[in-house]
This record gives C-alpha cells, sequence and structure tokens, in this order.
C-alpha cells in the first residue's frame, strides 16, 4: 500500500512540475490536479478546525491548565459555524463578528508584537555580544531615526535621507536577495527530495 | 529552458551525491544551533520533558511548502529518538494539511521506533488558521505544557516574537528557523544560536535523517557557487558592454 501511496503522489507531483515546462501538452492534466489538490486541502480545513477542537476538549476534561479556556474556543467555535452555516458569510451579523472581534483581537496582539520585537532587540546584546549584533542594532537605530516621523519631514532632511537610505538598503537588499536565493535552493532539493521518494511525508512513512 | 536545465542538473547531482554520500557519510561543519538541538532532545527524554516543535504556516500549495517539508523532515527523526519519552513532543502548526502531515509523520516516527502504541493524535495540533491566531495557540503550548525546547522551524512570519518572547520567559532552548525575512530578523535578535537563510534546510542533515540529505547540502553548495559565478560573468559582461 506504501508503495502505491508513494507512486500516486511521485506521479502526481511529476506531472504537476513539467505541466510548468510543457504546458501546452501536460498544462491542462496539471491544472486537474491542482484543482483536485485546491479541494483536498479544503476538506483538511475541516477535518484540522475537528483536530482543534478535540485537542481543546481533550485539555478540558483531562483539567489541564487552560482547559477552561479551550471550553470557551469550542463554544464560540459552534456558534459562529452554526450561524455562518445558517446565515452565510456575508451576512451583517456574521461580518460584524469578524470586525468587532477576530480584527480587534488581531490588532491587538501586532501592538504587542511592536514592543516584544523592541524589548528583544534591547536585550540582544545581553544575550550574544559579537560584532554582527553590534552591527544588527547599530542599522536598526539608524533606520529607525530616518524613518521616524516628526512635524518638520524627515530628521536629517529629504536629500540626506535618501542619501542614507540608498546607502542602507544597498546592503540590506544585497543581503536579502542572497538568503532568499539561499531559500530557493533548499526548497527547489527539499522538493526533489519528495519527487524521487527519498522523504515521503505521507502515507505513514 | 534554463529553469529545466538547473532542475536536471539538481536532479543528477542529487541522485549521484546521494548514491555516493551513501557510501561515505559526509562530515558536516558545526552549527552551534543544531549542536543544541541534538542536546536538547536528550535533555528532554531524560528529564521527563516535552519538545514543542513548531512548524510554521507553509502551505503545500504555496512555494512556502518546502519550508513545511523540511520542517516535517526534521520532525519524522526527532519523533524516532524521542519516541522512549514519557513526554511525547507537542507539535504545532498553522496549517490545516501541515497538521494532518505532522500527526501522519509522528505516527510514522513512533512505529519506525517500534512504539506506535505511544502515539496520541492529540500531539500534532492545528494551532490556528491565521498568523496571530496560530501563534496565540501555539502560546499556550508553551505556557503549559512542560515544555523544555522550543523548536521552530518552517515558514513563520513577524509573529513569531510573540512565541520567542514566551519561550524566553519560561527559560527553555529556542532553536529557531524561518524562510521568512522578517522572522529571521526576529530570530536573529531573540535567539542564542540564529539560524540563517538556508540552514533551515539543513536540519535534516544534522539530525540524521539520511545520505539524501546530505547530498541536497551538497548540491546547494555547488548551485551556489554556480550562481555567483553566473553573476560575476553577468556584471563583467556587461562593464565590458557586452550584449547580454
Amino acid at each position: 500500500m506504501r508503495v502505491v501511496t508513494a507512486a500516486f503522489a511521485i506521479a502526481a507531483g511529476v506531472i504537476v512540475l513539467l505541466g510548468y515546462f510543457f504546458p501546452d501538452q501536460l498544462g491542462p492534466l496539471r491544472v486537474m490536479l491542482l484543482d483536485w489538490a485546491v479541494i483536498i486541502a479544503g476538506m483538511a480545513v475541516l477535518v484540522g478546525i475537528y483536530n482543534l477542537a478535540a485537542v481543546q476538549m481533550e485539555k478540558f476534561r483531562a483539567g489541564q491548565k487552560g482547559g477552561t479556556y479551550g471550553i470557551l474556543l469550542v463554544i464560540a467555535l459552534l456558534i459562529t459555524f452554526g450561524f455562518g452555516v445558517v446565515l452565510g458569510p456575508e451576512n451583517q451579523y456574521m461580518q460584524l463578528t469578524m470586525n468587532a472581534v477576530i480584527v480587534p483581537v488581531e490588532a491587538s496582539l501586532m501592538a504587542i508584537l511592536a514592543v516584544t520585537l523592541l524589548y528583544a532587540s534591547i536585550r540582544l546584546l545581553r544575550r550574544r555580544v559579537d560584532v554582527m549584533s553590534v552591527v544588527f542594532l547599530v542599522v536598526a537605530v539608524i533606520f529607525l531615526i530616518l524613518v521616524m516621523p516628526t512635524p518638520f519631514g524627515p530628521i536629517l532632511g529629504d536629500g540626506a535621507t535618501q542619501v542614507a537610505m540608498n546607502f542602507l538598503g544597498m546592503f540590506s537588499g544585497g543581503g536579502a536577495r542572497g538568503l532568499l536565493i539561499g531559500i530557493a535552493l533548499g526548497t527547489l532539493l527539499t522538493g526533489l527530495r519528495v519527487l524521487f521518494g527519498a522523504d515521503r511525508p505521507y502515507g505513514g512513512n | 529552458m534554463l529553469a529545466l536545465g538547473l532542475l536536471i542538473l539538481a536532479s543528477i547531482l542529487l541522485l549521484g551525491l546521494t548514491f555516493w554520500r551513501r557510501r561515505a557519510p559526509a562530515s558536516l561543519r558545526l552549527i552551534e544551533a543544531y549542536e543544541r538541538l541534538n542536546r536538547s532532545v536528550g535533555l528532554a527524554v531524560e528529564n521527563g520533558t516535552r519538545l514543542h516543535i513548531s512548524l510554521g504556516r507553509g502551505n503545500f500549495l504555496t512555494s512556502r511548502g518546502g519550508s513545511a517539508l523540511a520542517g516535517l523532515a526534521m520532525l519524522r527523526r526527532l519523533a524516532e529518538r524521542t519516541s522512549v519519552s514519557d513526554r511525547p513532543p507537542v507539535v504545532t502548526s498553522g496549517d490545516a494539511s501541515l497538521a494532518i502531515l505532522s500527526q501522519d509523520t509522528l505516527q510514522a516516527g513512533y512505529r519506525a521506533a517500534g512504539a506506535e502504541d505511544q502515539y496520541r493524535f492529540s500531539t500534532g495540533r492545528l494551532a490556528g488558521l491565521t498568523p496571530f491566531s496560530y501563534a496565540s495557540g501555539a502560546l499556550a503550548t508553551i505556557h503549559d505544557e512542560n515544555i523544555s525546547a522550543n523548536i521552530m522551524m518552517g515558514d513563520l512570519g513577524a509573529e513569531s516574537a510573540l512565541l520567542v518572547e514566551a519561550s524566553d520567559r519560561e527559560d527553555t532552548s529556542l532553536i529557531a528557523a524561518s524562510d521568512d525575512l522578517s522572522a529571521q530578523a526576529v530570530f536573529f535578535a531573540a535567539s542564542q544560536e540564529p539560524l540563517i537563510g538556508e540552514e533551515l534546510f539543513a536540519a535534516g542533515a544534522y539530525v540524521g535523517a539520511g545520505a539524501s540529505h546530505e547530498a541536497s547540502l551538497h548540491v546547494q553548495d555547488i548551485l551556489r557557487w554556480l550562481i555567483i559565478l553566473a553573476m560575476l560573468v553577468g556584471s563583467l559582461l556587461k562593464i565590458v558592454g557586452a550584449p547580454i
């Protein structure tokens, strides 16, 4: 059975990959396989949400720490899901749930994130004192000063700010491209390992 | 055609080097973060504490799926190595397909170690479907489940700062890498030994996932040198005014 699973997965992967290079011959088959993948991914969301609810229920049943929050989550999930199915996602009350609960909560987490990042940067030198840490902090501070809004415009004036931003951008842009090339190569090789069946994160292998 | 050529070259190199590496295992350069990871796995088994493995939000229908696959390959080995522990590792994901595959991978690891009866489906969890809901779900795991080490490998964004902060508050080890530049900046500022760029994809090789992972590192090195060469040649041709 595992061999059959692997054969199907590898064949589907190879067809989708080659479909990009030979769109006339394999394009329609690639699109069909991707459509199937989208449908399966949609079903996977339902399975995932069931898993989320089951884990929270288990925490509540076992009396684990945070179990009460878990049961609240499950109740809120069932109510929202029920109303969503009956009223539809475009209904004004469903939209209100989104705009009055989820958006403000995520916005407050974003605000906490800003403080957390600042705090992490301050503690960097306590954690690791080396040249790169100092460079990281100095560049971060210079960049923050450059983009800081003031009633009089940029703190260094328009021209000097632009020159400094271009200078910093030269290094950060080059570094970012280098990192992204490395990540792209890593992704390519990881994908190839799956296509060759060396990694099989499916079918219990 | 250039992309197809690169793909064929990478495939040939990967296959060839995998067979070679099966005969002569590679000696890998020291990466402190992976040393710490191996130590943390051993300590978690001895202490009866848990590992929390965060696989991020990598969706397999996008290019971010690569980092998720790299995380799963590492998870497979870690599950096998920690199967003898009283407290199994907990895996959180921010994508439903990834959560299902993490359960499958955990089960496979336990089966390979001959301890399939130890597997619990609740150890592979979907923590949330949006970046911040995922962070909230994973935060509860970090705070409440007697975690001794947090391993974050995959597609994580700036929200990872919240996870890193929680890890720091609980005084746990942190091994973190992401394919996202903002998350890499966070990890650089917040972890003891940061993993940069493609080091994320080296996790499998450093936890002993097999010859193909070691071969991947060599192929990445070869391709990187080819890209550097192409950039230098391209620059020179541009300087001399050759039509490119």
